[in-house]
């Protein structure tokens, strides 16, 4: 009971996560920013909306965003909140969840090439390439927490006093792990330096090119998805950047939340001190991630044996 | 020894003083002209008094302005063979009048209307079908091949033009720019247009060109109508230049750093740009500086209450506008995405005759203000600001070195009092122009140069009047920068060049 209660929680307060990014962009850029419930505003605008479907489109296009959206929600059933239990979990549900949320993306990108449009066309080709080294690196981390472990669930990983034990384990390796998993946070949520969730320029874009003929509630699912998406990611940071468990209930939630704010301002920060790097170069960013879950495991491999 | 005849910026020629060569003769020397590192800033075609008989009409530059006429025949073999600069002259004057440059590389309209002889159309396009009618774009065939069209309709709030690229992967072969969506026929209003009407049709052919375009005009009337502008004038309109070039400057400086997500700048740069304009606003009442300039001098003086507050305002942005080129260029992430993308070589900007900003980012020294001063201008010393790569860093720098000049060049014209005669609308219309003469403009916008040429008739009247926005040499410059570069660094280097489509399409 309390874990669904904190699954709705984290659906509920994804989007104004999202928010604190905006807010954090509008203060290095001199100005006000939107307000922080702005994107409760948008979900409402577009869910009394209606929607526009060419002609040239089929039932795939429409699966698109139910499915993206529905696969993010799933994923948090499994994700552990503030060290408690999660809705599911079972040992290898990580490879599930990992595949789940491929599925997302395999369905909006077929949603876009759905389209038959040359720029969705050109924004599914990059979305299907740069998560596949994502997911080298994604692997490489499961390898590093299977080791630490023995557990294939993440809820062996940061429920309760998971997370604490991880570092005491193997700390140095771990804040590579941390630096990694945000750079893939960066990359599949597309946020800068990888893609500009702000650009409306067409051809530079990647997630949101895909999603250009999408309206109405379809969009809003797409977008809800992706606040889920994100809050997903940014909440497993949180954990692994504080990691301490007090044993008071209220506390710990406290201490996670602050967590997750500071993981979403990180982001903000980022965005606004760097620009975005060129298409080409991409690859390289993404795979310093693995790069780095992969030195961090070859480090293990002294600690465990 | 070239028979065209050497003419001056702004200055009035007697149409029959202007030689009229023979046409194997005037292709000789404007290609050999042109092959001696000429470039063209006119070639147009213009139907005489007698309207059967249609006649070119030459303007090139070296050091010098030179300008010679020949009859035109129906077809004659095209002076783009050998000189690529004349490429889009020679496919505007196919357009408007008809006549068929033959063996022209790439002999497609401009902008998509009818010529103005009812004679049958070059390119055997049917005019009553809408836009995009019926021709063929470059094609690249192959299996892993693919194209991309973009426009007329973007998705930000741009002017429509459409841009075909063949791509093969993430990589762009070749890049073709079709304009022609915003075609007003601007030419052909001036010859109906009332004297007081002229000013408001040349500051409306581009908007954020009004005060380039504008002076042009009016220069070439004060010209024909022999008026002279007082000193005063000359300094309010060179402030008014400089500040439409340092809004449009710092604007595209801001653009360029939101194409590659990097805000704070982007950012500023958006609030200073509007500081700039407010100065204009400051300057006439408009923030574009529409209303300003007229023939015979400007309609505002600049009075030392207005000084004082220009100086003050300049004064607080300077050390803004510093820090925030600080940022832009000191950022290795935005020096990454900027360095090496979009290169124009020397070489080819050469061939294709580049001007203004791009031109000197790709070696071409070549600034209207110091070649062919007018105004106020032969008291400044101009910078030759000329860059080595042509890449979108250089591009972006010569953008940096113009704002940092055009502020200390406004700060020491407002030093001193200023004091002019506003020309007063109505009152002091001009005298009606000289008539059988010919005169033409040169200054440089913020994108180039801006030149217009006026021709008038036996009566005075204007019997042909070329506007030519820099924009007309610079489209293909981006074409050419977009080769072999990644396609998603398309609107990074289209906004390093920021041309302009309603003042190519006029």
């Amino acid at each position: 009971m309390e874990s669904i209660l904190l699954w709705l929680a984290a659906v509920f307060l994804a989007p104004f996560f999202s928010a604190v990014i905006l807010k954090i962009k509008a203060f290095f850029a001199g100005k006000k920013g939107p307000p922080l419930l702005i994107n409760y505003y948008t979900l409402i605008k577009l869910f009394k909306k209606g929607s526009v479907y060419s002609k040239s489109t089929t039932v795939v296009f429409k699966m698109g965003p139910v499915i993206s959206c529905a696969t993010a929600l799933t994923v948090l059933l499994f994700l552990p909140i503030a060290g408690h239990a999660p809705v599911f979990s079972f040992n290898g549900d990580v490879i599930l969840i990992l595949y789940l949320m491929g599925l997302g993306r395999f369905f909006t990108i077929a949603a876009a090439m759905d389209t038959a449009s040359p720029f969705e066309g050109m924004g599914a080709a990059r979305e299907a390439y740069f998560p596949i080294i994502c997911e080298a690196a994604m692997f490489m981390i499961l390898i590093f927490f299977y080791r630490m472990t023995g557990a294939l669930s993440l809820s062996a990983y940061f429920a309760g006093t998971g997370s604490l034990a991880l570092w005491q384990i193997a700390g140095a390796p771990l804040l590579f792990i941390v630096i990694a998993f945000f750079i893939i946070l960066l990359t599949e949520n597309s946020r800068v330096p990888v893609d500009d969730p702000a650009t409306h320029l067409e051809l530079t874009m990647i997630h949101e090119v895909m999603v250009l003929d999408h309206s109405g509630p379809d969009f809003a699912l797409i977008e809800l998805g992706s606040f889920c998406k994100l809050f997903f990611y940014a909440a497993i940071t949180s954990q692994l950047m504080v990691p301490f468990d007090t044993g008071l209930p209220g506390l710990g939630l406290v201490l996670f939340l602050a967590g997750l704010l500071i993981v979403y301002m990180i982001v903000g920060v980022v965005e606004s001190a760097i620009a975005r790097y060129r298409m080409d170069k991409v690859p390289q960013f993404v795979l310093t991630s693995f790069a780095l879950a992969f030195f961090a495991t070859i480090i293990t491999l002294e600690l465990i044996t | 020894m070239t028979q065209f005849l050497e003419i001056t910026n702004g200055g009035k020629v007697r149409r029959d003083t202007i030689p009229h060569l023979d046409f194997a003769v005037f292709c000789d020397h404007a290609l050999s002209i042109i092959k001696n590192g000429g470039k063209v800033v006119h070639f147009f075609a213009y139907e005489d008094n007698d309207k059967d008989r249609v006649k070119f009409l030459a303007v090139l530059r070296t050091d010098v302005l030179l300008a010679a006429g020949c009859d035109a025949p129906e077809s004659y073999p095209a002076l783009t063979r050998t000189c690529e600069v004349f490429h889009l002259f020679e496919r505007e004057i196919a357009e408007q009048f008809g006549i068929r440059p033959e063996g022209h590389p790439w002999l497609k309209m401009v902008r998509y209307h009818e010529n103005q002889r009812q004679v049958p159309d070059v390119f055997g396009n049917d005019y009553t079908e809408d836009i995009p009618g019926n021709y063929d774009y470059y094609r690249v065939a192959g299996d892993e091949i693919h194209e991309v069209a973009v426009g007329p309709v973007h998705a930000g709030v741009i002017e429509p033009g459409h841009f075909r690229f063949n791509c093969i992967g993430e990589r762009v072969l070749h890049l073709e720019i079709q304009l022609g969506y915003q075609h007003r026929g601007v030419e052909n209003l001036f010859y109906t247009a009332k004297a007081k009407q002229l000013p408001l049709l040349a500051e409306n052919i581009a908007g954020d060109t009004t005060i380039g375009h504008g002076l042009c005009m009016a220069q070439a009337v004060e010209a024909l109508a022999s008026v002279q502008v007082d000193e005063g004038a000359k300094i309010i309109r060179t402030i008014a230049l400089e500040l439409e070039r340092l809004a449009n400057h710092i604007g595209d400086l801001g653009a360029l750093c939101m194409d590659v997500a990097f805000l704070a700048p982007a950012n500023y740069f958006g609030r200073i740009r509007g500081d700039f304009l407010n100065l204009s606003l400051l300057l006439c009442g408009n923030r574009f500086g529409k209303g300003l300039v007229r023939p015979g001098g400007v309609r505002f003086t600049l009075d030392d209450d207005i000084r004082k507050t220009l100086d003050e305002r300049i004064k607080e942005l300077k050390p803004q506008v510093e820090h925030v080129l600080e940022l832009i260029f000191s950022a290795s992430t935005v020096r990454a995405r900027f360095e090496g993308c979009g290169r124009v070589s020397a070489k080819d900007a050469q061939h294709l005759g580049l001007v203004g900003p791009a031109g000197r980012a790709s070696g071409i020294a070549y600034d209207a203000r110091r070649c062919f001063p007018t105004e106020y201008y032969p008291h400044l010393s101009i910078a030759e600001n000329a860059k080595p790569t042509g890449d979108v860093l250089d591009r972006a720098m010569v953008r940096r070195d113009e704002v940092l000049q055009s502020i200390s060049i406004i700060q020491s014209l407002i030093d001193k009092p200023v004091y002019t005669r506003p020309v007063e609308e109505g009152t002091r219309t001009l005298q009606s122009l000289a008539p059988f003469c010919f005169a033409v403009t040169v200054n440089e916008g913020w994108r180039g140069e801006v030149s217009h040429a006026v021709l008038t008739d036996d009566f005075g009247n204007i019997l042909r009047y070329k506007v030519k926005d820099p924009s007309f040499h610079n489209w293909n410059g981006l074409a050419m920068a977009l080769r072999d570069t990644g396609i998603s660094d398309f609107p990074l280097n289209n906004k390093s060049f920021n041309l302009s489509y309603c003042g190519f399409d006029l």
